[in-house]
């Protein structure tokens, strides 16, 4: 059994920096392609609709890691040099998007159907409508189920190990083989995930509580 | 009367109770005692205590101070005695409580066969016999949701029934029907009364209490107040309490 | 784009992904009992009014939820033959599985139990019942009829889960997918038909769950 010190801790740090920077891209990613998912969940037209549909069907209805395999090898087939990383990346972004579309899409129907009509009636047209009164209502109302896919989001990254992309769970693997302290590395890897999700979790549950709160 | 018989006789028996919600007293130095054959109607203005007193007879709620006796057995917080009273003691509730995914005769089939030790079979043969006593035989198969308020509210009634029990509480039974279905109710009690049941009944429905009643007992904040026969207690209440009361529960009816 | 497409070689392996299919299928249906049990026995410590009780399973739930499967199965694929308990991947997979999907199912039932009224429990009392057949003949019912659609689709999640199990060998699809690949070195072929595998399962289970939904909780409520 060997040491755990400032070296392997270190490299688990570092691997905490690739996880972070993953579950950012994501998020981000993921919200901005998922905004137009649940737009489209939403449009009149019912092509587009279906379309929007089965995407998320697609996403939530297979693992992750089967998605970020195919992906991972389907970009690679596309025959552009892209590395590892991006390829990681595309797949959680498009995963992200799937789950956040049809988050937001329940919370655009959640917003009182008055709300709509009140925007009709003053003229506003289908963009603003959207930008200036449903989104950011929905925005508000979609906060606590956000809040909770990004835990999931984050908790997901580690399965870009499996890929062997070197993030944090992938760098704690390489430790525990190295020093054979696998209880030990784990443990930390997990209360290093646990110091990051567990906040979130709490201030996601806090916020739907306070809503459910106001809304009676 | 010799004073074995009135022991023998005596049914319930609640001595110097005391309840505490908290920091507020709910039921203060409550005496009484409740022969076999005796039917008590139990009345007084909101938050008197009166579900609070008949819940603790049957173990719903927990007293902080006295004794509390059901059949000759002192509830002395073992879960013997609880098991115990709880089997002599059949209770209705003001919103019926019926269980919402079990068919009417499974409702009153569940405590003979878990309580009881009854098979399927012989419970539900004592389910069917009660349900027809209560005159609803017909919608066994059918669930409490499909059924009117008064007619839950006599599937509970035969549902409590089933524990072939020495005593009967009622809880304000038919202040949440429809006042079309009150009497259906009411009569099922009053033949209950008739057949010699122990009933305690906290109940606004005066008449019920004139046609039955031995005694009446009125409460107000935790106390009891007054306990006279029927006749004597709508004629000549003493307390003044008892005057305001009834001026506005009559003004009502 | 001037890749052959090759799904021949990975069709010669189709018996081997159909057992594998079945492996999948048994550690999502073993870990979802796992689960339930876990979540039923928990969610009565969850509850119980007693702080030393409850506070164990409420640090269990949060540290599951909190962390990633991938790491929990980890620590537990190395937890248990320290505790003397030696299995093979695939049990070790399903304990694993049961964890994780007992923690969230513990939380789904909490919210069930809470939504029955107080009503109920206390007829249950008046009739003499005990606490336990209180919970078992009034409570459950009612309440898995209310938690129904999250927990199932937590199922769904957990099914998809199995997948991680890869991670320890244990016998399911992706790890016979993985074996597939190094074989035949037609990844993309491979995992594209797999990931169509695993959405006919998941499927298939939306549609297995609405059917018991149908022939369970059919009782009229107002
Ligand atoms: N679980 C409880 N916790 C705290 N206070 C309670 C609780 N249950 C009852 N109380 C209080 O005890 C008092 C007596 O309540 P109880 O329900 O016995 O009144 P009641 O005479 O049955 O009134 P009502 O006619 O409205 O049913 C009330 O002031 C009530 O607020
Ligand atoms: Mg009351």
């Amino acid at each position: 059994m060997g040491p755990i010190g400032a070296n392997e801790f270190l490299f688990i740090l570092q691997g905490l920096k690739w996880t972070a920077l993953l579950a950012i891209i994501g998020f981000i990613g993921g919200g901005v392609f998922g905004i137009l998912i649940a737009v489209t969940r939403v449009s009149k037209s019912a092509a587009a609709r279906a379309i929007a549909a089965a995407y998320i069907g697609l996403f939530q209805g297979t693992p992750l890691l089967m998605q970020l395999f195919v992906v991972y090898y389907g970009v690679a087939l596309v025959g552009i040099n892209v590395s590892a990383w991006l390829a990681v990346a595309i797949a959680f972004t498009l995963h992200a998007s799937a789950f956040l579309g049809e988050i937001w899409r329940g919370s655009i129907q959640a917003v009182p159907k008055g709300q709509t009509e009140a925007a009709n009636a003053l003229g506003l047209h289908y963009v603003s409508r959207m930008k200036d009164v449903i989104l950011p209502q929905a925005l508000k109302i979609s906060m606590p189920a956000t809040i909770g896919f990004l835990v999931q989001l984050i908790k997901g990254t580690s399965l870009a190990a499996i890929v062997g992309f070197i993030e944090l769970a992938r760098a704690g693997q390489i430790i525990s083989n190295q020093t054979y302290r696998p209880l030990l590395v784990f443990g930390i890897v997990g209360t290093i995930y646990f110091i990051i999700c567990w906040p979130l979790s709490h201030f996601g549950t806090a916020l739907e509580k306070r809503m459910a709160k106001a809304a009676r | 009367m010799t004073a074995s018989d009135n022991t023998q006789s005596m049914l319930i028996s609640l001595e110097k109770v005391e309840k505490w919600y908290g920091a507020f007293h709910a039921l203060k130095d409550i005496n009484l005692t409740v022969r076999k054959g005796e039917k008590i109607v139990l009345c007084g203005p909101s938050g008197s205590g009166k579900s609070t007193l008949i819940r603790c007879i049957n173990v719903l709620e927990t007293i902080e101070g006295g004794r509390i006796t059901v059949g000759g057995r002192v509830l002395d917080g073992s879960s013997k005695a609880v098991d115990a009273i709880r089997r002599e003691v059949g209770m209705v509730f003001q919103s019926f409580n019926l269980f919402t995914h079990m068919t009417v005769l499974q409702n009153c089939a569940l405590a003979p066969m878990r309580v009881r030790g009854m098979s399927r079979a012989e419970a539900e043969t004592l389910a069917r016999k009660y349900l027809e006593r209560v005159r609803i035989l017909d919608q066994a198969d059918k669930y409490p949701a499909q059924l009117s308020g008064g007619q839950q509210q006599r599937v509970a009634i035969a549902r409590a029934l089933c524990l072939e029990p020495k005593i009967m509480l009622f809880d304000e039974p038919t202040s949440a029907l429809d006042p079309e279905m009150v009497k259906e109710v009411l009569d099922t009690m009053i033949s209950l009364a008739r057949d010699g049941m122990t009933m305690i009944c906290v109940t606004h429905e005066m008449g019920f209490a004139r046609q039955v009643a031995d005694r009446v007992i009125f409460m107000a904040s935790g106390e009891i107040i007054e306990e006279a026969e029927p006749d004597v207690f709508f004629t000549s209440p003493k307390h003044e309490r008892t005057k305001t009361f009834l001026g506005e529960i009559l003004a009502h009816h | 784009m001037n890749y052959q497409f090759d799904f021949g070689a990975v069709f010669e392996r189709a018996p081997e992904l159909l057992w594998a299919t079945l492996g999948t299928f048994g550690l999502a249906f073993a870990g979802m009992a796992l689960a339930l049990v876990i979540g039923v026995v928990g969610v009565i410590g969850r509850t119980s009014p007693n702080k030393i009780v409850r506070a164990p399973v409420i640090a269990f739930v949060e540290i599951v939820r909190n962390t990633p499967f991938l790491v929990q199965i980890f620590y537990i694929y190395f937890a248990l033959p320290l505790m003397g308990i030696r299995l093979n991947p695939t049990a070790t997979a399903i304990i694993a599985l049961g964890i994780n999907g007992g923690a969230y199912a513990i939380e789904i039932i909490r919210g069930g139990v809470e939504s029955i009224g107080k009503g109920q429990v206390e007829a249950g009392y008046a009739l003499g019942l005990h606490k336990a057949d209180v919970f078992r003949l009034i409570v459950l019912k009612p309440a898995l009829r209310a938690i129904y659609p999250s927990l199932t689709s937590q199922f769904i999640m957990l099914t998809l889960t199995t997948s991680v199990c890869t991670s320890i060998a244990a016998y399911e699809l992706t790890s016979a997918a993985q074996r597939i690949e190094s074989d035949t070195f037609r990844s993309f072929e491979v995992y594209f038909l797999v990931t169509g595998i695993y959405l006919v399962i998941s499927t298939v289970m939306m549609g297995i769950f609405a059917l018991i939904s149908r022939r369970y909780f059919s009782y009229p409520t107002r």
